[in-house]
């Protein structure tokens, strides 16, 4: 039962297979199983249950609220939720229980979700590997997964096993890892450069970042708020529509949710054909640095497409070089400004200083934030001082502006969606990982992604195939704005084509049987 | 403040009125002005004063001030600008603070429509454009009562620019004549209020209230075009009377609703401006023109001095009457401007951007704003003039004093009494009396039903002005009687008596045989003795045109 889908675990509960309690039962047991992950930084068990319990009754009365009802489902430790620790893996706000849900987080349980817990995340969503939080690094399932134990045995040259797990990617990590660990059946993450998009093609899942807009940010707790979304990562493309279904729509406590009428609910048709597509490929993406097996995948992908009918095309986004760049001068002025509230007065950790207001704002914020963030927090302010403005701040709006045009003008030149790799490889060892320091890794791997966040546009990383280390790998579509619907149909018209292979996770699960009952053959199609 | 702007849209006069003391103004020379009308761009019918020092030497340059002043209004709003938490002065300490005002993580801001409203009716009342698109920006500095780190303002694109606002100020041997001025205003700018820090120095702690945090400001920024206190005083007395008519500002500087900070600096006419330093906690309407004129001298005695203006933040000490520096508020802030990324672009229409089909609640249309303007002050004064014949300070003085003009009028509809017995009576009996024992308008003992009941005594020629003065004096006294039975009681109708008052006249003129002997003599003036004497002898209850009659007869029979 764990093994499966959202939607099929809805269909279960539905036909009463399984109650609410004894899945959730099921997810808390394996949770606790699979600690040492490290992906949930709080497990609200209690809240879990009792949310169980009511969704048990309502189906009991035939009172069901949809899809999500009595649905195991986990939300990234910078969505606030009421009632519910939200600390950012930081030490500035440990301790910290918001006394509101993020719109998000209340849409899930107003639907009947079960909310298992607040998972892992780098220090403020501030790292694209997960390492980088106050409460440890998260470890990706995939690194106790058969597929991967088995490639290594045939290695001679593999080290110790323990030591040598991989990272899940970030910085929505705990979620990935949550979702990946069979713990919940969909995820919230956020996106502000790629951080749902990037654990997911790490974990072997689908992650979807919606359009800007589409979906309300109140009470997601901010990183860069012209980039920020609401991820959602799931097992498949169906099930990312379900979620998006419950959490689009304008908020009025959001500002920059749009009004316009959106397509609800998100059922995604069947594609049978594909001729009418046209999908286009992004030739600056094709960089030194990119491994030769996601290059190999890619391309393998757009000659699928091919095959079946699609035209495919070589665009180019002449601008991508310099997205890093913006991107590194608008995401830290943004969190320098962000990071302004945090002074110790109100909320979060204070020091014990208190010679003077100054002294302590200053104490509070060395000890409360880690390194990652007072350097982002420095050079935004750098970058906003009077003198800097119209050099760093200003220009890197005019870059990003020529950015969402480049996107603009390969739309208008009749791409219906483009196709990328979402990372430069598959996940690495943590200790391979940390030998580059957070920026560096920052820079190099939300290198296809954060153009997307630039832009506003909804973009989604689609499991692939297995490396010859057997891990996963994962390739980006990126849709119009606003046309989430017809990026998911043809994400999941690819998702069928690929038959990506489920997760092995034998010893660590209980009830084996049935992720084996739901095990899928190796991919046919992309499998090297 | 930026230099100074060339442009000057005036559209319309916004007069005000008030009446400071002349030295206050610190003007010793006659005003030439030229010169620095062209620098500044002024354009003011009157002349600026000059200041010189306080001994003039022979060829010693003279001074001039330039005064920019930055108004602080709050909006008389239900709710506050960005959060639904009500705005209400006084309520007990955080009572009032929503998780957007205290500024938990992931909270966002939610643009008020009504403040946006009420600055567009501000803007349109001071002749400024409005900006079709505004843009918010977040501007930072630490401070206790300042949760989020940084203010939401609009430093770029703001709501309302290019306005001009109309002022009186009062001139001529008694000060009686008024001289319309005008100064320009840079923009109208939306913006948070912070929240009140509250220092407990006995326990050495700061406690914050954020019950003002977040609560809808329009910051309102004049060019320099001002060169004392008198001026800076009556044009921010003449906005605060138009914002109070808007009702876009309650505008009471003691409850904080308007707060004042100007930018002074003084220079030699024709030479570049000088240093200026920044003058806060400006909280009455008097203490502006005060410190605004220590400011201007302290400057100027510096200079003369061989001292040099250092570009600083100063406050007024109002016990003291002095400025001083504030040292907290040292070295140079760098507020690291950056654009809000919760709001978008706000977005005005008029009649002719209107989008068709547009739901009313989601648009804001300027032309309907426009239409819904009240009687602004500048328009009540005119029609004063011209419906009662007034003299235009008349009408200034019954618009200053809150509840003057209600009063005024109140009286007009139910006596019988001409508009200028009425005014005379109203601005210079009632008010005088209002002003000895410091009393507002509506703590006055003496309704406007009353004071009408007298006036139509006196119009009536009931009774003698000047019995009527002392039944005014007894309406003072607050004993619950009308005009009437004070008037029976204390005996007070005019003497209408011919035969009494000639039986009177005659035995004063016998008992005062010298007078007589003065008058026949030849001085005519002596008459007023005796006619001061019959008065006295009726109590003033007789008319003195009669007694001098009666006299005139008989000394010349």
């Amino acid at each position: 039962m764990l093994g499966r889908t959202l939607q099929e675990v809805s269909a279960a509960l539905k036909q009463g297979q399984i109650t609410p309690t004894e899945l959730c039962q099921k997810c808390l047991s394996l949770i606790k199983k699979t600690k040492f992950l490290n992906a949930y930084i709080t497990v609200s068990e209690e809240v879990a249950l009792k949310q169980a319990e009511e969704s048990e009754k309502r189906y009991k009365n035939g009172q069901s609220l949809g899809d999500l009802d009595g649905i195991p489902v986990a939300v990234k430790d910078n969505f606030s939720t009421s009632g519910i620790e939200t600390t950012c893996a930081s030490n500035m706000l440990k301790g910290y229980i918001p006394p509101y849900n993020a719109t998000v987080v209340q849409k899930l349980l107003d639907q009947g979700a079960l909310l298992m817990g607040k998972t892992n995340l780098d220090e403020f969503a501030m790292g694209s590997g997960s390492t980088d939080g106050i409460f440890g690094p998260v470890k990706n399932p995939w690194s106790y997964s058969k597929q991967y134990r088995e490639k290594r045995k045939q290695n001679p040259h593999s080290k110790n096993e323990d030591s040598d797990w991989l990272i899940t990617g970030g910085s929505s990590g705990g979620s990935a890892a949550a979702v990946s660990a069979f713990t919940c059946y969909a995820a919230l993450g956020s996106d502000t450069g790629g951080s749902t998009r990037n654990p997911a093609a790490h974990c072997g899942l689908v992650g979807f970042k919606p359009s800007y807009g589409l979906v309300s940010r109140h009470g997601l707790i901010p990183l860069v708020n012209s980039m920020d979304v609401p991820g959602i990562l799931t097992r498949c493309v169906d099930d990312a529509a379900i979620v998006l279904g419950a959490l689009a729509g304008p908020d009025p406590k959001d500002s920059t949710t749009v009004h316009d009428p959106i397509n609800k609910p998100f059922m995604l048709p069947s594609l049978a054909d594909v001729s009418k597509l046209c999908i286009g490929i992004p030739k600056e993406y094709l960089i030194p640095e990119l491994s030769s097996e996601v290059r190999s995948l890619w391309s393998k992908a757009a000659d699928l497409f091919k095959s079946e009918g699609a035209k495919v095309l070589e665009v180019s986004l002449p601008h991508t070089s310099y997205s890093i760049v913006c991107y590194h001068v608008l995401c830290t002025s943004e969190v320098a400004s962000n990071m302004a509230r945090f002074d110790g007065l109100q909320y979060g950790h204070r020091c014990d200083i208190n010679v003077s207001t100054e002294a302590m704002y200053a104490a509070t914020r060395r000890e409360g934030f880690n390194d990652v963030v007072r350097g982002r927090i420095l050079s935004g302010n750098f970058f906003l001082l009077k003198e800097n403005y119209e050099n760093y701040f200003v220009k890197a709006q005019k870059v990003r502006r020529l950015i969402a045009n480049d996107f603009v003008n390969a739309f208008n030149s009749g791409v219906d969606v483009l196709l990328t790799p979402t990372t430069l490889s598959e996940a690495v060892p943590y200790l391979e990982f940390i030998k580059e320091d957070n920026r560096t890794r920052s820079a190099q791997d939300d290198i296809f992604t954060q153009a997307v966040n630039m832009a506003g546009l909804p973009a989604v990383s689609i499991p692939v195939a297995l490396s010859n280390q057997g891990l996963p790998i994962g390739l980006q579509f990126i849709g119009r704005a606003f046309c989430d619907q017809q990026l998911l149909t043809v994400a999941k018209w690819f998702e069928k084509q690929v038959q990506f292979p489920v997760i092995q996770l034998q010893e660590l699960m209980d009830d084996c049987s049935a992720v084996l009952e739901n095990e899928k053959s190796a991919s046919v199609s992309l499998k090297q | 403040m930026a230099a100074p702007m060339l442009r000057w849209v005036g559209r319309g006069r916004r007069w005000t009125f008030a009446r400071v003391d002349g030295g206050s103004c610190h003007r010793r020379e006659a005003p030439t002005g030229s010169t620095s009308n062209r620098i500044r761009g002024r354009s003011s019918v009157a002349q600026q004063p000059l200041y010189t020092t306080q001994k003039p030497r022979k060829g010693e340059h003279k001074w001039a001030a330039v005064v920019g002043l930055e108004i602080h209004a709050q909006i008389s709003s239900n709710s506050k600008l960005f959060s639904g938490s009500q705005v209400r002065f006084s309520a007990p300490p955080n009572s009032l603070v929503s998780f957007f005002d205290a500024s938990l993580p992931g909270t966002l801001p939610v643009l008020n429509r009504r403040c946006v409203e009420a600055a567009v009716m501000t803007g349109l009342a001071l002749n400024c454009h409005i900006n079709k698109k505004s843009l918010f920006d977040r501007k930072h500095y630490f401070y206790a009562d300042l949760p989020a780190g940084y203010q939401i303002t609009q430093q770029r694109l703001p709501i309302a620019v290019n306005g001009s606002l109309t002022y009186g100020v009062c001139a001529g041997k008694k000060q009686s004549q008024v001289i319309p001025k005008t100064v320009r205003i840079k923009q109208i700018q939306l913006e948070q209020d912070s929240g009140k820090s509250l220092h407990d120095d006995l326990r050495s702690q700061t406690l914050i209230d954020l019950n003002r945090a977040g609560v809808g400001l329009l910051e309102v920024v004049l060019e320099p075009d001002l060169s004392c206190g008198e001026e800076a005083a009556t044009a921010v007395r003449e906005l605060q009377l138009i914002l109070q008519a808007l009702g876009t500002s309650q505008a009471n500087m003691a409850e904080g609703q308007l707060r004042v900070d100007a930018n002074i600096s003084v220079h030699h006419p024709g030479e570049p401006l000088g240093v200026r330093t920044e003058v806060k906690n400006l909280n009455s309407i008097r203490f502006l023109a005060k410190a605004i004129d220590y400011e201007i001298q302290r400057q100027i005695n510096e200079l003369e001095n061989g001292g040099e203006i250092l570009n600083e933040t100063r406050s007024f000490h109002y016990q003291l009457g002095c400025t001083m520096s504030m040292r907290d508020k040292e070295g140079k802030q760098d507020y690291r401007f950056m654009p809000e990324p919760n709001l978008p672009p706000l977005v005005l229409y008029d009649a002719t951007s209107l989008p068709a089909g547009a739901d009313p609640q989601q648009v804001i249309n300027i032309d309907q704003i426009r239409e819904t303007l009240p009687e602004l002050p500048s328009v009540t004064r005119e029609r004063l003039v011209q419906q009662y014949g007034m003299l235009l300070e008349h009408s200034f003085t019954l618009l200053n004093e809150v509840g003057l003009l209600e009063f005024f009028q109140n009286v007009m509809k139910e006596t019988r009494a001409e508009p200028k017995k009425v005014t005379s009576w109203v601005l210079n009996t009632f008010l005088g009396y209002l002003k000895q024992q410091n009393l507002a308008v509506s703590e006055s003992p003496v309704t406007p039903s009353a004071l009408a009941e007298l006036l139509d005594m006196l119009d009536s020629r009931t009774i003698s002005s000047a019995a009527a003065k002392q039944v005014f004096e007894e309406l003072w006294k607050r004993e619950g009687k009308t005009p009437g039975q004070i008037v029976s009681e204390k005996q007070l109708e005019l003497m209408e008596d011919r035969g009494a008052l000639e039986q009177l006249c005659h035995s004063m003129m016998e008992a005062h045989p010298q007078v007589v002997m003065d008058l026949k003599k030849g001085n005519p003036r002596a008459i007023n003795k005796l006619i001061g004497l019959v008065r006295k002898a009726t109590q003033s209850r007789a008319d003195p045109a009669m007694i001098k009659e009666i006299l005139e007869k008989k000394l010349s029979s």
